[in-house]
């Protein structure tokens, strides 16, 4: 348990940092920047209280924003993908993610891909639409949550598949 | 009541989650409107010491570069001083000055979102405040919009909300420069009126309707113009002298007399 909040600690100061200094510079093709700490969400335990995890998500949100001058874009963005993970993961895994024995580990590449994705779309929907912040622009929100979701999504596979290797 | 209690526990996951999106939200919506958040923004000093000292590291990489942009920047203001024709006596009466220089570093720089912030390493105690003008050797950069004590955030000519008088060089015909967020390359500048003769490659300077910018500050040349909506006005693409992703000393620009001319026009507009 200890070890678990203390891996989860460390987690969110790394991919805060990695974030902020790697990949909001890394502007892909002049504009795009993957967006990378997603995969705190992507990798937080299951069975927590579900209250903390979204006060943790915000903190992460905000953590961003205070780097990257956005507001608290990136804050509403986690915030809401914090509270729709359960939904995402009912939808994508069926009613078998409640059970006790349930691990992200076991489950096929097919279903993580489209949880990890599924997280994306509905984080960078939120951000852009705050980004912009007009109707008359959908096609543009539609655009950048397209490229960026690509890039973001490319880029947290790699990651995830870097980093649970040493379970297989 | 224990209904309501009732309802407050049942729903209480949603609750937490409205009450952190109204939070996210409100500072979100406050600042379109109005100046960046004022906690929000990397002048902040956890975020300022730790882009400070990222940036430290950086710096070393660039150093050849960063030298020798200086050192012609130094060939261009001493030829300009040599070839001047000599003023007798020059004595420099500090109370006579109309602006004062400070210079800085950026820590942090964005071009690629629609409300652009550039962070530098100077604040409250290098006597930066809010609305001072930002540029570099090559042209314009942007106004300081929040300070820290040692860092300050400065909007970007890159920003959506960023409003800059400038003008077509050595003429009096002026307009708004403001930025369209397609390329980081172009600023557009409107409200140029058509019977204005244009040309491609014209340079565009700062005008002196702001108490910002000094005058005939360069911004950058014409690459396309067009006549907007109304048929009356130009709107033309300036392609920036800067290059907005490789930026790294930068000066500020206090203008002393702003005080005075921001006083005398709130008592003109109150009468």
């Amino acid at each position: 348990m200890n070890r678990g909040i203390f891996l989860n600690i460390v987690r969110f100061v790394l991919l805060v940092l990695v974030q902020i200094l790697v990949f909001n510079r890394l502007n892909f093709f002049g504009y795009i920047n993957p967006m990378v700490y997603i995969m705190f969400l992507y990798w937080y335990p299951i069975k927590q209280n579900r209250a903390l995890f979204i006060g943790v998500c915000f903190l992460l949100g905000l953590s961003i924003d205070l780097f990257s001058d956005t507001m608290a874009m990136h804050t509403a963005a986690t915030t809401t993908i914090a509270y729709f993970r359960s939904t995402v993961m009912r939808f994508v895994f069926g009613i078998n993610y409640e059970f006790q024995s349930f691990k992200l580990s076991n489950t096929t590449r097919v279903q993580q891909f489209t949880f990890l994705a599924l997280l994306i779309l509905v984080h960078h929907m939120v951000f852009f639409s705050l980004e912009i912040f007009s109707f008359s622009n959908v096609m543009l929100i539609v655009k950048k949550v397209l490229s960026f979701g690509a890039a973001s999504l490319i880029l947290c596979l790699l990651f995830i598949s870097l980093f649970s290797s040493n379970k297989a | 009541m224990q209904q309501i209690i009732k309802f407050i526990i049942r729903y209480k996951i949603f609750l937490l989650y409205i009450l952190l999106m109204i939070i996210a939200f409100a500072f979100t919506v406050r600042s379109h409107s109005y100046h960046q958040s004022r906690f929000f923004n990397s002048s902040h000093w956890i975020s300022g010491n730790i882009y400070g000292t990222f940036q430290g590291i950086d710096t070393y990489f660039d150093l050849d570069d960063e030298n020798e942009r200086l050192l012609r920047e130094n060939q261009i203001l001493r030829s300009k001083l040599y070839n001047q024709a000599p003023i007798p006596n020059i004595t420099i009466d500090t109370a006579d000055l109309k602006y004062s220089i400070i210079s800085g570093q950026v820590i942090k720089n964005s071009y690629a979102g629609s409300r652009n912030y550039i962070t530098i390493n100077r604040g409250k105690r290098d006597s930066i405040k809010q609305d001072m003008g930002v540029i570099t050797d090559l042209g314009i950069l942007g106004i300081v919009e929040n300070t820290s004590r040692k860092f300050a955030t400065v909007q970007s000519i890159l920003n959506t909300k960023s409003n800059i008088n400038a003008k077509l060089k050595n003429t009096n015909h002026f307009g708004s420069l403001i930025w369209d967020t397609e390329n980081y390359n172009t600023v557009q500048l409107i409200d140029i009126p058509r019977l204005v003769p244009l040309n491609i490659g014209d340079t565009i300077v700062t005008g002196a309707m702001s108490s910002i910018f000094p005058e005939n500050i360069p911004i950058g040349t014409i690459k396309k113009y067009d006549l907007d909506t109304s048929k009356s006005f130009y709107r033309i693409d300036v392609g920036l002298f800067n290059d907005m992703t490789n930026i790294k000393n930068v000066y500020i620009i206090n203008n002393l007399d702003r005080k005075e001319i921001q006083e005398l026009e709130e008592r003109t507009e109150n009468e």
